[in-house]
């Protein structure tokens, strides 16, 4: 194991936690909103993880960019989605979950 | 037995279910969902059973063929659902008549 | 290295069972919503198995054709339906008075030969049949370009491509041609800041990607249809953000002539190096890459405007309150 792998894989194993905890999010909440927080946050700081995790390996800073975009682009695009699922739900009148 | 086989048997088994739901589900749009699932296992079998597999060089006429193929489902798809809305506007069912 | 295999076998065996589970489940689910959202989930894992199957161009334009704008088709058809008032789906195994005798025992018997036989084929397969990859790597060089399903598409086997361009704009011919254009993107709602924001925020990176896309398919994964889906993904975001809905309804001269750029370029060359070379869609290799260049551009473009085309058709004559 190179040392790139030791600081590599830490990252991405971190990364995949993330991910399965926002899937026992998405799983096990109550209610629309809840499940979208979690989706949203534990996956994009799973991803962000992921992609430092893989950026190591990168053969250039040009690769290691292309990889920062990608999650740039995910963080975008899920925020506006989640955004959009929210609202619909507020407008069929899916109330929020409460104790 | 490489990864490819594992995948192509995959494939098999996808066309028998796209073959089953085409046959016995009455809703066109079930129909349609049912034929692209289909054409999935259909590029699966074709694909796997070139020489491809990690590690091994990718034998690249199959995977122009299922390129072509994934552009041809989608415009039969686009059809076939054009179809279908003019069939549930003229009747008011999307199914066939007398099925 | 054994280690890595296993590891390998397992995650191939967990995709293939997934794509397996997500199928049967997309077929068998009573609501149909439900099914849509599954089947673009088994398309996302179908990508996977793509990639693991060494075939990047492929998972490219699964990700972007097969699961994103099927299941943008998919769901506008579902929105309109629910729309015109059709009847909600029957349950599975309906059973309608003067229903006759049951399909589903035979469905299922001959589904299992079916399966069976393509099954002994692959497993029992002659070990000693030989694909075309040999053939391709050795003409690889004089194709004008690296990448050798770039090659195959654009050189080798053009003909197919140009009957696809063909087909493509058939499709788009068919769908209009039924009376009152179908519309699959929704009532021009006020779409709200958001929407509209990440629009604008993803033409240019989007336009961006697509270049890319289409350049660097001469030697990496990509290529005119993997661009050209990008553009078409472009302009449904656009479209269902309320921008830009015009373009495509009662499509002008410049959208027409953009639908029939693609085969159209792939006619003009064909019938070039016929008449030049006697010989159908022969580049001649010095200028074999500027060439497929040529053609992948004005395939790319094709391609965005009728994918897009396919999805917003026009919305006049429909009596269900939309209208520009």
């Amino acid at each position: 194991m190179t040392p790139i792998d030791l600081l590599s894989l830490p990252l991405i194993a971190l990364g995949a936690f993330f991910f399965f905890a926002g899937t026992v999010g998405l799983l096990r909440f109550p209610d629309v909103y809840t499940r979208l927080h979690a989706l949203t946050k534990a996956d994009n700081l799973g991803l962000g993880l992921i992609v430092m995790g893989l950026a190591v390996h990168a053969e250039s800073w040009f690769v290691a960019g292309e990889l920062f975009l990608i999650w740039t682009l995910v963080l975008v695009s899920g925020a506006s989605v989640a955004h959009l699922v929210a609202h619909s739900a507020l407008e069929k009148g899916i109330r929020p979950w409460e104790r | 037995m490489t990864a490819g086989i594992v995948y192509a048997l995959v494939g098999a088994v996808l066309f028998g279910l796209g073959l089953y739901a085409l046959i016995v589900r009455p809703h066109l749009l079930r129909k349609i969902i049912a034929l692209n699932v289909m054409g999935s296992g259909t590029f699966l079998m074709l694909v796997g059973t070139g020489r491809s597999g990690v590690g091994l060089p990718p034998d690249a006429v199959p995977q122009a063929m299922v390129i072509t193929g994934i552009v041809v489902a989608v415009s039969a798809t686009a059809l076939a659902l054009t179809l279908m809305l003019r069939l549930a506007d003229e009747t008011g069912r999307a199914e066939l008549p007398g099925d | 290295m054994g280690a890595m295999t296993l590891l390998g076998w397992a995650f191939d065996g967990l995709v293939g069972t997934g794509l397996v589970w997500l199928a049967w489940r997309a077929l068998s689910s009573p609501s149909l919503y439900a099914a849509v959202v599954l089947f673009v989930a088994f398309g996302l894992l179908l990508t996977l198995a793509w990639v693991r199957l060494n075939a990047p161009d492929v998972a490219l334009a699964e990700a972007a054709i097969g699961a994103g704008l099927t299941g943008a088709l998919l769901l506008g058809a579902l929105a309109r339906l629910r729309g015109s008032g059709a009847r909600k789906a029957s349950g599975a195994h309906a059973d309608r008075p003067g229903a006759r005798i049951s399909a589903w025992p035979l469905a299922a018997t001959a589904t299992l030969a079916v399966v069976c036989g393509l099954a002994a084929t692959l497993i029992f397969r002659e070990p000693t049949t030989v694909g075309l990859g040999a053939e391709v790597t050795r003409n690889l060089p004089v194709s004008g370009v690296s990448n050798p399903v770039t090659a195959v598409l654009l050189n080798f086997r053009g003909y197919d491509t140009l009957l696809e361009t063909g087909v493509l704009l058939l499709a788009l011919i068919g769908a209009r041609s039924f009376g009152p254009a179908i519309d699959y993107a929704p009532e021009p709602a006020p779409a709200g800041p958001v929407l509209e924001a990440l629009a604008r925020f993803l033409v240019p990176l989007a336009i961006l990607v697509s270049g890319y896309l289409l350049w660097v398919g001469a030697y990496a994964p990509g290529g005119a249809f993997q661009a050209g889906a990008v553009l078409a993904a472009l302009g449904v975001v656009l479209v269902l953000s309320g921008q830009g809905r015009g373009r495509m309804t009662a499509p002008g001269l410049a959208v027409r002539f953009l639908f029939v750029l693609g085969p159209a370029a792939f006619v003009i060359m064909a019938a070039a190096t016929l008449a030049l070379q006697g010989r159908l869609l022969e580049y001649p290799p010095a200028h074999a890459g500027v060439l497929i260049l040529v053609l992948e551009a004005a395939a790319t473009l094709s391609i965005g405007a009728i994918l897009l085309a396919l999805f917003a058709g026009s919305s006049f004559g429909k009596d269900n309150g939309t209208g520009p």
